[in-house]
């Protein structure tokens, strides 16, 4: 399950035609390293889009170390590539995505605003859930956001739940679902897989493995560590894919995506990739080395991915670059600011939103 | 502009903690993700790392320092040349590892007020009017069942059941007899074995707006799905700010049937009868199970609707109407009285009606509640009865402890204590898993013999 470096030795292909009816393999054994094609503008956002998911991570964390977001807080620092590259093969708005607990960077990617997202980690009335669910539970139905779950696992059938709401209306949306390579080992991942494939929903799995279940790395939890090959005795196609080169995840994202949209039923997508941080703030992140975790930042990044492509090709110059950092901190100080100074919720929320 | 580097809360409950060691010195470049300092947490030794970049100007609090505040400022970063000041600059914010936040833009936040607001006060609807000249039918609970299932599904596209045998086996107790070749397989859809899977498909089509119905072969097996119908039903609503939603009916026989041992014999009334968020509904009749679950399949939340095997079959006059829908929240008073009041739901309330036609033999009038939903309760319907009658017995077949009599025996303290003549009495299961044999299955479920023993103590008779 070795995520492998050196991105000079990936074969390129060129942009998924659309229309295609071939699924991944369902073996795979090695990562899928085919890559979009991106143009100037699709970097640009890329890059954008990951850095202020970034820059949020590190804004909460410093929110966190003040005392200002109190509870569990699960950074998602490392693994933006993911959420950026499957959004781009979204229909924002109309494709559902589901989550778990390490939410933020998802409903980033989703469009949901900054200013919303941080009010909720600080617990106050301007937040998403109105300072009520905080930074496991937070839900946008405008962006089709269904949550951030707090059960390990237990967004898997809802995500398939939203599909079968899909398929019964019969509109052409997909609903993506995304949990942990932990999770991964959860009985409803299954019960749901043997029903997304048995009524053909339009789901697609995003198993983010990030090689460690909190502290138990995938080796000593995992009997089958392949993750592409969970959904195998299900006749789900997966593939295991490069999750740091948000290329790659795009790629992958498109031919899962018009496999659930044309009704050929479940997809999953093992994103192979890594957080920088600990399981929450208060994971110590003793299970691995120093050295691990410095490998992947230097060598594997998937925001420096993009700058160093940006750069090389002549598309942007380290003062574009800056200027976009600049805009980034900008609309993350904003909503570090909100989401310090907006009021707590008002006593009478505590009884309203309980029933209908 | 020099940055704060402010010792940092890294658990929910650290309010202080050692400055272990320093990894960067004086003068030494810091750049994003370095790690600056070790810490002690009231948990592990964690790592500050840097955001900024910039030179690591001085250090305020040396290493080994023990009880450090969360907040206090811990060392300096900023460009070469800046001043050390040994103190925090004036108007600056203070900062755990970099950017400036405005502080005199952060509203810390507010002590819990110690007072509570109050709970809004719940008022159930009385039950609609049965015009006068309305025929009645005999019908069992079971066609009662199926047809509100099928009125509700002709009257709305958006309602499905969903469950083990619902369809082509037309329901493990025939419930669904029927309903697929009405309504096809797109909206009667049989599961596999997997109630915690399909209980979470259920949730997740009930956010995207449908008004599933999903059956539990019996309320036992949803044990498997009592995650998904707590955590992500019951408490979607409220964690999204009234965003989300959840229309879902959980339906199914609980209970004790006969004869099937510990694990299919369990009344789950006051377990869900708990849980903020849900409904929780309990027939007795036909007709309140018709008009019930039509109720239940509209209403826009989460609704636990808990049958009984046993009573499937009995049968009782039902109103025909073409759209016969009762209030959820509503008791409905069975049989009036002045002597003692008898409060039930579900099965419980044969032995109840039985205890009170042998107590009117014995000259005490008994006032039954059938209480219908236990989630919200009409307390002030058996509080207005035990005004009348100072005395209350309640009947349930779960077990004695955190039991619906429970809840009621307070409720009844609570708002009437001066009307009471006698404590309350609690006729409940005993408090044992079910046993397969029959004589200790009967010991083990209420009787009607102590429903009747009961209302002679707390009447003195």
């Amino acid at each position: 399950m070795a995520v492998r470096p050196a991105t000079e030795k990936r074969t390129r292909a060129s942009a998924p035609t659309s229309g295609t009816k071939k699924p991944g393999k369902t073996s795979n054994p090695t990562v899928n390293y085919q890559v979009a094609e991106f143009d100037k503008d699709d970097e640009f956002k890329a890059y954008h889009d990951m850095l202020l998911i970034r820059r949020f991570e590190e804004k909460a964390g410093q929110l966190y170390g003040m005392g200002l977001i109190g509870g569990f807080c699960h950074l998602y620092i490392g693994q933006e590539a993911v959420v950026v590259g499957i959004q781009k093969a979204l229909r924002e708005g109309e494709d559902q995505v589901t989550t778990s607990y390490r939410d933020h960077g998802h409903m980033l990617a989703c469009g949901m605003d900054p200013k919303g997202v941080m009010a909720e980690l600080t617990g106050r009335q301007g937040g998403y859930s109105r300072g009520k669910g905080g930074s496991m539970h937070m839900f946008s139905r405008e962006k089709q956001f269904f949550g951030g779950h707090g059960i390990v696992g237990a967004q898997v059938p809802i995500g398939a739940g939203l599909a079968f709401a899909n398929k019964y209306r019969g509109n052409d949306n997909v609903s993506v679902v995304y949990f942990g390579d932990g999770a991964a080992n959860q009985g409803q991942v299954y019960e749901t897989f043997n029903m997304a494939q048995l009524w053909k929903l339009p789901v697609i799995f995003v198993i983010e493995n990030n090689r460690y279940a909190m502290g138990t790395s995938v080796s000593r939890s995992s009997a089958q560590t392949d993750f592409a090959k969970r959904g195998e005795s299900f006749n789900i196609p997966g593939e295991q894919v490069d999750g740091m080169d948000v290329r790659a995840v795009n790629a992958a994202a498109d031919r899962a995506v018009e496999w659930a949209r044309t009704g050929n039923g479940p997809y999953i997508l093992e994103m192979q990739t890594y957080r920088y941080r600990g399981h929450s703030m208060s994971d110590p992140a003793k299970y691995r080395s120093k050295d691990e975790v410095q490998k992947m930042r230097d060598e594997r990044d998937p925001i420096e991915q993009v700058r160093k492509r940006l750069v090389e090709k002549g598309w942007a110059s380290e003062e574009d670059l800056k200027e976009i950092d600049k805009k980034v901190r900008a609309v993350v100080t904003e909503a570090a600011d909100f989401a310090s100074a907006d009021a707590e919720p008002d006593p009478s929320e505590l009884w309203t939103d309980i029933l209908r | 502009m020099a940055i704060d580097i402010l010792m940092p809360a890294l658990s929910p409950t650290m309010e202080e903690g050692k400055l272990t060691k320093w990894l960067k010195k004086v003068g030494d470049d810091v750049k994003s993700g370095d790690v600056l300092a070790e810490i002690e947490t009231d948990k592990a030794t964690m790592e500050i790392e840097a955001v900024d970049e910039g030179k690591l100007l001085e250090i305020l609090v040396a290493e080994g320092t023990e009880g450090v505040k969360v907040n206090a400022v811990i060392a300096r970063v900023g460009e070469e040349g800046e001043a050390a000041t040994g103190k925090p600059e004036a108007g600056e914010a203070p900062q755990p590892a970099a950017e400036a936040a405005p502080a005199e833009k952060t509203q810390p936040m507010a002590q819990a007020s110690s007072t509570v607001p109050a709970a809004p006060a719940v008022k159930a609807e009385a039950d609609p009017d049965i015009p006068a000249g309305t025929e009645f039918e005999s019908k069992t609970v079971r066609e009662a069942l199926r047809e509100a299932m099928a009125e509700e599904m002709r009257r709305d596209e958006d309602v499905f059941l969903m469950g083990e045998e619902v369809a082509e086996y037309q329901g493990a107790y025939k419930i669904s007899q029927g309903l697929l070749d009405e309504f096809g397989a797109r909206r009667v859809i049989d599961t596999p074995i997997t109630e915690h899977g399909f209980a979470g498909i259920g949730v997740g089509a009930a956010f995207a707006g449908l008004k599933p119905i999903v059956e539990f072969m019996t309320f036992n097996f949803a044990m498997q799905a009592i995650d998904q119908i707590i955590n992500s039903a019951a408490k979607t609503l409220y964690m999204s700010g009234g965003q989300m939603g959840c229309p879902i009916v959980f339906r199914g026989p609980n209970g004790a049937a006969a004869r099937v041992g510990a694990q299919h014999s369990q009344d789950y009334a006051a377990w869900y009868g708990m849980i903020p968020g849900l409904k929780v509904v309990m027939p007795y009749s036909a007709a309140d199970a018709k008009g019930l679950l039509k109720a239940a399949i509209r209403d826009p939340n989460p609704v636990i609707f808990l049958e009984n095997e046993v009573l499937y079959g009995h049968h009782f006059e039902v109103p025909k109407l073409d759209d016969y829908v009762l209030p959820i929240g509503k008791a409905r008073i069975h049989k009036a009285g002045k002597d003692v009041t008898i409060v039930s739901f579900g099965m419980g309330m044969s032995y109840a009606i039985k205890a009170a036609d042998e107590l009117a033999g014995l000259g005490i009038d008994a006032e039954v509640i059938d209480l219908r939903t236990i989630r919200p309760m009409d307390i002030e319907t058996v509080v207005n009865s035990v005004k009348k009658t100072g005395r209350c017995v309640t009947v349930e077949e779960g077990w004695p402890q955190g039991s619906v009599g429970s809840e009621i025996a307070y409720q009844i303290q609570a708002n009437v204590f001066d009307y009471l003549d006698a404590p309350v009495a609690r006729i409940t299961g005993k408090d044992v898993p079910m046993p397969y044999a029959a004589n200790l299955e009967k010991l083990a479920l209420p009787n009607v013999g102590e429903v009747i023993e009961a209302v002679r103590a707390v009447t003195y008779r």
